[in-house]
């Protein structure tokens, strides 16, 4: 089975490899940091920090472009993932001097001195990475059990979904949570988990560590192409676009869309989930403020301008808006809300297909101009 | 021979004229990282705006080591990591020397770990709950000490001999309640006249007071039980509920009938810059604690107000807001800031970080609209603090001052 459309998608996805995997790498591990081709560390970890984002967005767009449900929790997911392998980092930031604690400062704070019992496995690497995962996943289980049992669909399905994200991102801004007249520390509330020291024994801020998980995420997200890729063009893919298309043929023909979209939901939440755990020690922290719903709508956008229901859109969708979000903050940091708003209504106007949609759309004009050349270059012959 | 010498005498002279003309034209990069949108945005856009007012000023003198300071302004757009992102990018891409920004503790807390690893230098200007130091940062914002502390031994001192904790639930004010929770008991005010409810963990209090979410408006239940605790006179609340929940809670407040002679609030959050957008009348009458007023009536702080208002007309850029502007505590703190990092690098002789950070760790005064303030080798600074009484115009009368408070950011555990 052939996993490429055409020969542009192959090539495209193979210049991707080799840019991503070798020449960045290469040209900030082997150029001196004042050659033209060097590609600094700042850099690195900004795309590596794009990458994750358009995980997240492939995740979203497998659930929306191509199942037809827009999931307004992908950031929960993603958060999810990212407070999972966070909660690993900070158990390992060591004896601080100034807070003379191996407890996360927050519980130095509060006058815990035991670590609880629901942070003590997260200590364990391979837990962590488990639970970032699993977290989302479970979650996304028994909420799509909950809701796609009963059938709640369409704009129903994206109000209970952010109604979720809401909920999450509150319990997690608090600091502790009062239950039967127990008092729980959660995880850091406003100020979140920050100020990461080592990862599975390597300095977390060293060059050489940030760019082996800039190739990872990169690894990430080129094997997440492929299995969606491949998934489309199995039975499975082919049912999951169905269900988008008119749900109730669907059903009547005797497919379970229940089951199609509980597997669909929980697949994308995992790897949302994995997405945040790249993302976390790329930005240096996570907080309750990457789960709220503004943060969900961001990825709605990304995939919505890049593209929606074809398999690079949300890919460039999610590095091209975090590039002029990037260079305008900097650049213009008085109106740079203005230059994207401007953007995103641009698109939403004139480019239904997003950009990657952009050469299509163009062709009947660029075919008339040259039948115009052509045909205003009769006469003289 | 002789003529050889005047040559090159001549040459060397000249060449030197020619390099400090070069340097004189030479720009040194300074960040400003604050938001200038989102949630934070009305609060630190001031900030941003005081600290090009202050750039103004120190170029028109002639700049720092003779170059004149170039202001990189970024957008940390209340967004958490955005603030990291561009922290990384003002140390990385464009090298700056110092840089001035940050409010909330989480900015801070994120961008922390970005200044260590490029051994950058931050000065934060805004009040915090302590227990914190990193050698890239200096803490130019009031510590606990410099301000919770004062206020409630300016309470004591009236008298009032019950005290109801109330604040928004994060970092500054659960610190905060803790610390004034150990120093009110260590002041002999027995555990039941402290406000706002306990928790405790094996037996030790872990958080002391009434929290409330960000944002959070329904305040009826809390105030009526503010004014039952308040009902047998000498009672105030000591208040670190951030932003627009004030406006409720003061509402609430004002609906009941409570009084500021009944049971006065004091208010850590609240300083004139808030009032451009909160309806003071509920307000009136209460009390703020700062290391600075605008109502200061010193030669420094008159000339410090007409400056920033002339520059406001003259020469402040397009994006700046011109009518009704005020100055306030964290405004002040981060000009002093500025003027703390050029004496600094003026006496260490070069803007290298680590030299500077040696020269502010040996104590530099700085005579600011708010008094003298001198740099502590713990980062933090001496200063000078005030207790105002809020009018209707949202300006403060000063009751009291203390003077020379000196800066500790571990209050916790001290008082027993």
């Amino acid at each position: 089975m052939k996993l490429f459309d055409n020969k542009i998608e192959f090539g495209g996805y193979m210049a991707a490899c080799v840019v991503l995997l070798l020449v960045l790498p290469a040209m900030n591990a082997f150029f001196p940091a004042d050659s033209a081709l060097h590609f600094s560390s700042f850099q690195l970890s900004l795309w590596g920090k794009y990458i994750t984002y358009a995980v997240m967005a492939m995740s979203l767009n497998l659930l929306w472009g191509y199942t037809g449900l827009l999931c307004l929790c992908q950031s929960l997911f993603f958060a999810l993932g990212a407070y999972a392998f966070g909660m690993y980092l900070m158990l390992h930031v060591g004896v601080d001097s100034v807070y003379n604690t191996a407890l996360p400062d927050f519980m130095d704070f509060q006058g815990y001195t035991e670590l609880p019992w629901y942070w003590a496995p997260f200590e364990n690497g391979a837990f962590a990475i488990a639970a970032t995962m699993l977290v989302p996943g479970v979650l996304a289980f028994v909420f799509g059990f909950l809701a796609f049992r009963s059938r709640i669909k369409g704009v129903y399905f994206s109000i209970l979904t952010q109604a979720l994200t809401y909920a999450a991102s509150l319990f997690f801004f608090k600091n502790n949570l009062d239950l039967f007249g127990n008092n729980f520390i959660l995880f850091g509330g406003n100020n979140g988990l920050t100020d990461f020291k080592e990862v599975f024994g390597y300095d977390v801020n060293a060059a050489s560590t940030q760019r082996w998980i800039f190739v990872m995420s990169a690894i990430l997200m080129l094997v997440v192409y492929l299995v969606i890729a491949w998934l489309l063009k199995t039975k499975f893919g082919k049912v999951q676009q169905a269900i988008r298309d008119s749900e109730n043929r669907v059903r009547f023909s005797g497919y379970s869309t229940t089951t199609y979209k509980m597997l669909i939901f929980v697949g994308t939440s995992m790897v949302a989930g994995i997405a945040g755990a790249f993302y976390v020690p790329q930005v240096g922290g996570i907080n309750a403020n990457e789960m709220t719903p503004a943060k969900s709508l961001d990825v709605v956008v990304w995939v919505a301008l890049g593209g929606r229901g074809t398999k690079f859109g949300p890919i460039i969708g999610a590095i091209v808006v975090n590039i002029i979000k990037s260079f305008t903050t900097r650049a213009y940091p008085d109106s740079w809300l203005i230059i994207l708003g401007a953007i995103f209504m641009l698109v939403v106007l004139f480019m239904p297909n997003g950009l990657v949609g952009l050469p299509k759309q163009l062709a009947p004009l660029w075919a008339r101009i040259r039948s115009n050349a052509t045909t205003s270059a009769t006469p003289a012959s | 021979m002789k003529d050889v010498k005047k040559l090159t005498l001549g040459l060397a002279s000249a060449a030197a004229l020619f390099s400090s003309s070069l340097l004189a034209e030479d720009t040194v990069k300074v960040g400003v990282l604050h938001s200038l949108s989102g949630t934070m945005a009305i609060s630190e856009t001031s900030l941003r705006d005081i600290l090009l007012f202050t750039f103004d000023e120190i170029n028109a003198s002639g700049g720092v080591l003779g170059k004149k300071i170039e202001p990189v302004v970024v957008d940390g757009a209340s967004d958490w990591p955005t603030f990291a992102e561009k922290a990384e990018q003002l140390l990385a891409q464009d090298k700056v020397a110092a840089t001035f920004g940050c409010w909330t503790s989480v900015s801070r807390k994120f961008v922390l770990p970005v200044y260590e690893k490029y051994n950058g230098l931050l000065f934060y200007p805004v009040q915090y709950e302590g227990e914190e130091l990193s050698p890239n940062i200096f803490y130019t914002a009031e510590a606990v000490g410099q301000q919770a502390i004062p206020a409630v031994d300016f309470l004591l001192e009236e008298g009032y001999t019950k005290f109801y904790l109330i604040g928004t639930d994060y970092v500054y004010p659960q610190t905060t309640n803790l610390v004034l929770f150990e120093y009110l008991k260590s002041k002999g005010i027995p555990e039941e006249n402290i406000g706002g409810g306990l928790r405790k963990e094996n037996g030790e209090v872990i958080s002391a007071g009434k929290y409330t979410p960000f944002s959070h408006t329904d305040y009826q239940q809390i105030v009526a039980d503010i004014k039952s605790f308040a009902a047998g006179g000498d009672a105030a609340v000591l208040n670190t509920i951030n932003g627009d929940s004030n406006v409720s809670f003061f509402k609430e407040i004002a609906a009941s009938g409570l009084t500021a002679d009944d049971c006065p609030i004091v208010s850590y959050s609240l300083s004139e810059d808030e009032f451009r957008s909160l309806p003071t009348s509920d307000l009136v009458g209460h009390l703020g604690c700062w290391t600075y007023f605008m109502s200061l009536d010193t030669p420094a702080n008159k000339k410090f107000v007409k400056n920033f208002q002339k520059w406001l007309k003259t020469k402040a850029p397009s994006s700046v807001q011109k009518e009704g502007r005020v100055t306030c505590s964290p405004m002040v703190l981060s000009y002093n800031g500025v003027y703390l990092w050029k004496a600094a690098v003026e006496r260490a002789g070069t803007f290298e970080t680590s030299a500077v950070i040696k020269e502010l760790e040996k104590g530099i005064s700085f005579d600011g609209p708010g008094g003298t303030v001198t740099t502590q080798e713990n980062h933090h600074l001496t200063k000078n603090v005030y207790i105002g009484e809020i009018l209707e115009d949202g300006q403060f009368e000063i009751l009291e001052s203390f003077d020379n408070v000196y800066g500790e950011p571990f209050l916790k555990g001290t008082f027993k």
